[in-house]
């Protein structure tokens, strides 16, 4: 944190939910009376390209993008993003990075292979990276589309937000009917 | 009320606040969310449409507003250079009602073909250019910008760029105000630009620049921050946050007008500060007026004129002109990337155009390539796309290619429906006249795909969510003079191979259009997965080089070691394309569970 604003870099693969996860984190910001910005670039996202969000909030907030080295907190949604970025980790910043490992097509060119060390290299570089199995914890509560909102739970307990608002906004931003089930996977995340 | 909203939401937001009531646009990123926004929140007080191209855009904008209505038209950057005729003599003919064109330009390129600014076509055409910095200046701006056009009775430029139309900040929400206007006014030496009329226009558009330029003095759309005197920058637009956040300490003098600018304001300014800076990204489209009035000023030899920029490189800038210790830099903030592999875009799973791509790759012939998703077929493993230049090129190229006649090797053109529509009719009319022999394909997927699924003139349905005529393209081509057109479902790639092989052997013009929607636009599509026999599979690659994303090397090998394919199901859509180029036949429906 500099200048009273927290930095938070949200990677992923188009299609994941790296968007809705920045809006999620974005209303938070906004209901607890800050500042925030949010940035990040659509138009290939859809095609299986890398999507990165940043998301800035605090007292206020210029430039809507993360200066390099200052992201506070890294939210992952694919390992080789998660390690992609985790360079522009801050001093003492945190990195939570999924699990999932999504291969994207170039490796059958034979030219590039995802990196099978990928989990000791993004340690290598952040040694208290929080490894999450949010596919694993979205299946035991019943449902693979909760991830996201399991992964919000995990970055909460990261920033210094307040879980009410938090869940106000969970339940206001899921799709009809399933507000109880996204409740009960934020509250998951957050206790890992 | 507040509101977080992105910057083209806001301008949005802006056109209804300040009483619009007509938008026009052609889809191109990142202009596209503006007119969307408008259909979807506010079309009981917008008409909101869908325009075929941007020429077309502007110039409905222009009659709606000689006919009384406050307008807009919107496009990307390149998009202004489609429009660029009527803008050069609407700066002329001036305006009815407020008129604003919106140029939403992509510094570093994010989803375009090049990084143009255009603010340079403000000082062009002469006219105003307005240049928000955050959502809520999107906002304001439209308000300013309709006033500046009504009283100054000219055309305004609304110039944003990626960071502004993409990045989300709060937003004060107002309420709609309107007045009354009438329709047209007939005023023949005001709209007929014969020459003798357009003399006397040009006079008045010299006239009206230098009230611009009186204007922009007053403005408190320019205003001065000022903080400590040692060093002042002159920025405006996204480079104003950076410059703020890179040099909190330094004095501001931010332009919201881009154009004309307020040139004594500056030369006041800079008489108060000690070094006078220009923070700007693109050109040195301040820097250059600046220094031609004869005040010292430095900027580009800082700041880059390619890419955008950020505070990281605003800090740069000022660590290297000596302004700033390199220890303003965050402590990690050289820290080297890890090397990990690329994840460039790729055609989705059961594309359309895929089974087009790898018949042309079978047919061995080059292929002149236009914008759209297809273009993604010039990267490995399809490598298919030999050019492509501007939306509707292609045509012109393969014609001109043909013409030639020193290529010895057969030359197609590959274009969209929506590009087809946009520019391409024009060049094949073209080309069918100084008598082609080429054959031309239109990957019909009845949809605008790589923007983010627009209707357009061939998909029956406008903007406003109207049913409407849908122009049937092979009578229209026919109608250009185009006898041999079939059609082929790119599914079928033994159909379609047949096609191209008849087609390009033939001594005539001829186009060849595909007949499969688009996956995921209007609505996503899928059939039943298909899967991979493993111990038929013998790891030969031929499905890996149709480059289709639901397709990996699985952890089972041949006996050297070679991968064999896997298939994921759960964004496999079945449209067979691999299956159909496995020798082995060890693709075919997945086995229901
Ligand atoms: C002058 C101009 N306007 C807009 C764009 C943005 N743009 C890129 S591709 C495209 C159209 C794509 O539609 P189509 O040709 O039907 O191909 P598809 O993506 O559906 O395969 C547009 C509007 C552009 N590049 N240039």
């Amino acid at each position: 944190m500099r200048n009273g604003v927290t930095n938070v870099l949200i990677v992923g693969v188009g299609g994941q939910g790296v968007i809705l996860a920045s809006e999620m984190l974005s209303a938070v910001a906004l209901r607890s009376g800050l500042d925030v910005k949010k940035s990040e670039v659509h138009g290939m996202s859809q095609r299986g390209g890398v999507v990165t969000s940043h998301v800035r909030f605090g007292g206020k907030v210029h430039s809507p993008l993360i200066p390099s080295g200052e992201a506070d907190v890294i939210l992952g949604f694919e390992l080789a993003e998660s390690l992609r970025w985790v360079h522009q980790l801050a001093e003492g910043g945190k990195i939570i990075a999924n699990s999932q490992r999504l291969v994207p097509p170039i490796t059958a060119t034979g030219k590039f292979s995802y990196p099978g060390d990928v989990i000791e290299r993004i340690r290598a570089r952040a040694p208290q990276a929080k490894i999450i199995d949010a596919i694993g914890i979205a299946t035991e509560l019943g449902n693979p589309r909760l991830v996201n909102t399991i992964l919000l739970g995990v970055l909460s307990k990261s920033l210094d937000l307040d879980e009410k608002i938090w869940l106000e906004v969970v339940e206001k931003m899921a799709p009809k009917g399933t507000g109880e089930i996204n409740r009960k996977a934020f509250l998951e995340g957050r206790s890992r | 009320m507040e509101m977080l909203l992105s910057g083209n939401e806001a301008l949005a937001r802006g056109v209804y606040e300040y009483g619009g009531e007509f938008a026009s646009a052609y889809p191109g990123t990142p202009s596209t969310e503006i007119l969307q926004t408008i259909a979807q929140f506010f079309k009981d007080e917008i008409y909101a449409e869908w325009a075929i191209n941007e020429k077309v855009a502007l110039e409905v904008a222009v009659g709606a507003s000689y006919g009384g209505a406050r307008a807009i038209a919107a496009m990307k950057h390149v998009g202004v250079n489609v429009a660029a005729d009527p803008l050069m003599s609407l700066t002329y003919t001036g305006v009815g009602a407020g008129l604003i064109l919106v140029s939403a330009d992509d510094p570093s390129l994010h989803s375009s073909q090049n990084e143009q600014d255009n603010r340079c076509y403000g000082k062009f055409a002469s006219i105003p250019v307005l240049e928000p910095s955050d959502s809520q200046e999107a906002k304001d701006f439209v308000g300013a910008a309709f006033e500046i056009s009504e009283r100054f009775d000219t055309p305004v430029m609304l110039r944003v760029t990626t960071r502004i139309s993409h990045s989300k900040g709060i937003v004060t929400i107002g309420e709609r105000s309107t007045a009354e206007r009438g329709g047209f006014e007939r005023n023949i030496e005001k709209y007929v630009m014969v020459p003798a009329h357009a003399i006397k226009r040009h006079k008045l558009v010299i006239e009206r620049l230098e009230n611009l330029k009186e204007f922009a003095e007053q403005t408190p759309l320019n205003r001065i921050e000022w903080n400590d005197r040692e060093v002042g920058i002159v920025t405006g637009s996204i480079a104003y946050q950076h410059a703020r956040e890179a040099l909190p300490g330094a004095s501001i003098l931010k332009l919201g007008l881009g154009y004309p600018l307020p040139m004594k304001k500056i030369a006041d300014f800079a008489s108060k500060v000690g070094r006078l800076f220009v923070v700007e990204e693109l050109e040195p489209f301040y820097e250059e007026q600046i220094a031609a009035a004869g005040i010292t000023v430095e900027g580009k030899k800082f700041f880059s004129n390619f890419l955008e920029l950020d505070v990281d490189r605003v800090r740069d800038g000022f660590i290297e002109a000596g302004v700033l210790e390199p220890a303003a830099k965050a402590p990690t903030s050289a820290a080297e990337p890890e090397q990990v592999l690329p994840r460039p875009p790729v055609l989705c799973p059961g594309c359309p155009h895929r089974g087009m791509l790898v018949s042309l790759r079978n047919a061995k012939v080059l292929t002149t390539g236009d914008i759209g998703c297809y273009t993604l077929g010039a990267l490995p493993p399809l490598s298919q796309i030999d050019t492509c230049l501007c939306m509707g090129a292609s045509i012109g190229h393969t014609f001109g290619i043909e013409k030639a006649g020193k290529t010895g090797k057969p030359v197609v053109a590959l274009i969209g429906d929506s590009t087809f529509l946009h520019s391409g009719i024009t060049a094949l009319a073209s080309a069918v006249y100084n008598r082609t022999r080429s054959t031309y394909i239109i990957v019909d997927n009845r949809i605008t795909a790589m923007t983010g699924g627009q209707d357009h003139p061939g998909t029956a349905r406008t903007l406003m969510g109207e049913k409407t005529h849908a122009i049937d393209l092979v009578r229209l081509v026919k109608a250009l003079g185009v006898e041999h057109v079939r059609v082929v479902d790119p599914y079928d790639l033994e159909e379609t191979s047949a096609a191209l092989r008849e087609e390009i052997e033939r001594d005539a013009p001829s186009v060849i259009i595909t007949n499969r929607p688009c996956m995921l636009f209007p609505k996503k599509i899928a059939q039943a997965p298909y899967a991979v026999d493993a111990a038929v599979c013998t790891a030969c690659g031929a499905c890996f080089r149709v480059g289709c994303p639901s397709i990996s090397a699985s952890s089972e090998t041949n006996e050297k070691g070679r991968p064999k394919a896997q298939i994921d199901a759960s964004t496999c859509t079945g449209c067979t394309i691999c299956a159909q180029v496995c020798p082995a036949d060890a693709i075919g429906p997945a086995a229901a569970e």
